[in-house]
């Protein structure tokens, strides 16, 4: 670990690590839909109760960031699906020329393995409404070839993949054009009866709260998606127990078991952690603690800690780094442009995947999000200061120079005074930029408001996406009032236009 | 301080800004460098300051050529007022007159003393020093300037232009303090004007120039009694009659 590494982790970690004596520390992870939660939850019960100690880092933000932050070693254990593994993930290593290469060798190639399936799969599906399939006699897919007028509407993602709808159609001849939106409006679209046909995963809960009917895939076209658990090796040698504990699931969870406890969760409103503590005792049996539920204003305050610490940090960190950097750049104009071309270039890289690129390098929880944040923050604070300093009239250089200033001074008594309202406008912008780009913290596990958005979207519960975006709106408005205020100290009256 | 410019030549682009330029300001004197715009003369306070180095030739002070390093202690003993004064917006009068007293070290007893001194030579108004430039009007603005030229009691005075941007009433008032403190002083002083009225006004000696080259020097008695050649006795003969065109800042 270099000492930057270091110096960031130590730092992001002040309210993100805390440690307890015991057993070994075990990190489990999640993605951000309510399946991926609730196993995490029950992964993380088993391994608690095999005397881990254990943290679960809750509804990161998609594949690429959960698989990465275990092949790193910042995350121990994940749920996941076979086809996710071998036509994502995988895909390249599994049809590569060797040919014939199984899961688990791949996976070891990895350093990694993986539990026996836990019984559900999560495939794609095909569903229309129990009595509207009852009316018109269709039980499989290819009974729809036989009523062209059915309208097929399908999540967004389907529409476009090539073993999504392109590949199903042509598979099956069916004769019906689909229109593409989003997965959970679909669901309302066919409940409302704008529509007859749509696509689900096999265990969405809505599968049963909205009475529909899942058509038998009988040409096999849809690829298995059987759900396991995903570990790293070390861990067997590590914590050996807490594989045991968690093998105990192999083959307990079937499609009507998972299709309870999504809909427990997301429609009956049940926390994760209830739903799988329940699911413990009742079908794997052993006292099961569940960890303690939190009350609103707490989580509330804990967020805006969080939230508030990533944006600190990573200003504090930005503005320490960009100022110099533009300093630099009006200095030397060749490098200048060099400067400000590269921290352009950062600000143009998407923020989900320059977190994926930050996992190798600082782990997953704050460290990515505040390293993301900074290099965000680089851009207006160099442009500014740039801009600032090469504005300043030739005149007052001359001036500054004819006294007799020596370089540095000139830099410190004149020329940073003057730029000072160009630099603090990009501070400012810097900030604003800040607080909305750390909600997609949550996607790595750094906590702050973007937590409850994204727990809101997942469970579609406004109120939840609410308790983030609010705060986070206010303390955007909250941050530019107070570096309003800085700047009436920082930047002199005879620079600001003169009272009215 | 002697200051010497021997066969200086300072191009910019393509023309000549001075050309083979041969000058000698005599110690305590004031001098003006008088003529048209673009005849070179701000560029010669440039080269003074070492703010801009010849293409030819040097720039020399009591007899050595211009120092490459450490020119700050050269530029501390050469107070230079740039046109229209180059206040700088961030301080207040006071504060940009005892800019380099602060950079220094004075103690406050010393700086206080010193703007006090300064403001009663100029006849700055007391209640401005705490104004900032652009709350000043141009001729305390120019004042203020010459404060700033004056603090570290300089042994030369160069000016650039110090009324040309002044309205009439404004502009005879600054002329005669300017005098005033040219004499009390007793500095080199060397300014730069294309009035001729101001340089009769105020210099012991005129440089008339034109194109980069001197056309004739001497007091202005004698340049009006023998000009060198018909464009001396011209340009002698627009008086104050010339528009105040003032020259680029390079």
């Amino acid at each position: 670990m270099t000492d930057a590494r270091a110096a960031i982790v130590a730092l992001a970690c002040l309210s993100a690590c805390t440690s307890s004596g015991g057993g070994p520390r075990v990190t489990v992870a999640s993605k951000a839909f309510t399946e991926s939660v609730i196993l995490g939850e029950v992964a993380a019960a088993l391994a608690r109760g095999a005397g881990a100690d254990v943290e679960h880092r809750r509804q990161l933000g998609g594949t690429e960031i959960v698989f990465r932050a275990l092949e790193t070693g910042a995350v121990d254990v994940y749920p996941e699906y076979t086809g996710t593994l071998t036509l994502e993930i995988l895909r390249a290593e599994m049809t590569g020329t060797s040919g014939g290469r199984t899961l688990a060798d791949v996976l070891t190639a990895h350093g990694l393995r993986a539990t026996r399936a836990l019984g559900f799969h999560n495939n794609y599906g095909i569903a229309m409404t129990e009595a509207r399939a009852a009316a018109l006699g269709i039980r499989r897919i290819s009974d729809l070839r036989a009523h062209p007028e059915l309208r097929v509407v399908l999540s967004n993602e389907v529409m476009s993949r090539a073993d999504g709808w392109p590949g199903l159609r042509a598979a099956y001849a069916l004769p019906q054009a689909a229109r593409g939106m989003d997965h959970d409006l679909a669901y309302r679209a066919i409940a409302g009866g704008a529509a007859d046909v749509t696509d689900v995963y096999t265990t969405d809960a809505e599968i049963r709260a909205h009475g529909l009917r899942v058509l038998d895939d009988d040409r096999r076209f849809f690829a298995a998606y059987e759900a396991l658990f995903v570990y790293r090796a070390d861990l067997a040698t590590r914590a050996p127990a807490v594989v045991a504990a968690i093998a105990r699931l192999e083959g307990r969870v079937d499609n009507a078991a998972m299709i309870a406890l999504n809909a427990r969760a997301k429609l009956d409103h049940v926390p994760e952690s209830e739903v799988a503590a329940d699911f413990l005792t009742t079908h794997i049996g052993g006292a099961v603690t569940p960890a303690a539920r939190e009350r609103v204003l707490a989580t509330i305050a804990a967020r805006a800690t969080e939230h508030t610490a990533m944006v600190a940090l990573s200003l504090l960190a930005a503005i320490a780094v960009a100022v110099p950097l533009g300093i630099v750049a009006a200095r030397r104009p060749r490098l200048g442009r060099v400067v400000v071309g590269v921290a352009g270039l950062l600000q143009t890289v998407p923020s989900l995947a320059l977190l994926v690129l930050l996992i190798p390098v600082v782990g997953i929880g704050s460290p990515p999000a505040v390293a993301a944040l900074f290099l965000y923050g680089l851009l207006p604070i160099v442009r500014n200061t740039h801009a600032g300093l090469v504005g300043i009239p030739e005149s007052l250089r001359v001036s500054a120079r004819a006294l007799g200033l020596p370089s540095a001074a000139r830099l410190r008594l004149v020329e940073l005074p003057l730029a000072m309202p160009t630099i603090v406008a990009g501070i400012k912008t810097s900030a604003v930029i800040a607080v909305g780009t750390a909600t997609v913290g949550a996607l790595v596990g750094a906590g702050g408001f973007g937590q409850p958005i994204l727990t809101g979207i997942r469970l579609n519960d406004f109120g939840l996406i609410l308790q983030g975006a609010l705060p986070a709106a206010a303390m955007a408005v909250g941050l530019e009032s107070l570096l309003a205020a800085v700047e009436r100290r920082v930047v002199p009256r005879g620079l600001r236009p003169p009272a009215a | 301080m002697n200051l010497r410019l021997a066969g200086v030549t300072k191009r910019y682009g393509a023309g000549a800004a001075v050309d083979g330029l041969d000058l000698t300001f005599a110690s305590g004197k004031t001098t003006a460098l008088l003529g048209p715009s673009g005849c070179g003369k701000s560029t010669v306070l440039r080269l003074l300051v070492a703010l801009v180095t010849p293409d030819a030739g040097q720039v020399e002070a009591d007899g050595r050529p211009l120092p490459a390093h450490d020119i700050e202690a050269l530029r501390r003993r050469i107070g230079y007022v740039i046109q229209d004064g180059g206040l700088f917006p961030h301080l207040t009068a006071a504060g940009n007159v005892t800019l380099m007293a602060r950079h220094l070290g004075w103690d406050a007893a010393r700086i206080a003393a010193r703007l006090e001194e300064l403001r009663a030579l100029t006849r700055f108004p007391a209640d401005g020093l705490t104004r900032y430039p652009n709350e000043l009007s141009g001729g305390q603005v120019q004042r203020v300037a010459i404060m700033r030229g004056l603090l570290l009691d300089p042994e030369v005075l160069l000016l650039d232009e110090p009324l040309s941007a002044l309205d009439p009433l404004v502009r005879a008032e600054l002329r005669d303090d300017l005098r005033a403190i040219f004499r009390s002083l007793g500095k080199t002083v060397i300014i730069v004007t294309h009035d001729v009225g101001e340089a009769a006004h105020l210099a012991d000696v005129v440089v008339l120039m034109r194109d980069g080259r001197v056309v004739q020097q001497g007091p202005m008695a004698t340049l009006a009694a023998t000009p060198a050649d018909p464009f001396v006795a011209a340009f002698l003969a627009t008086g104050n009659g010339v528009p105040a065109v003032t020259e680029p800042q390079r």
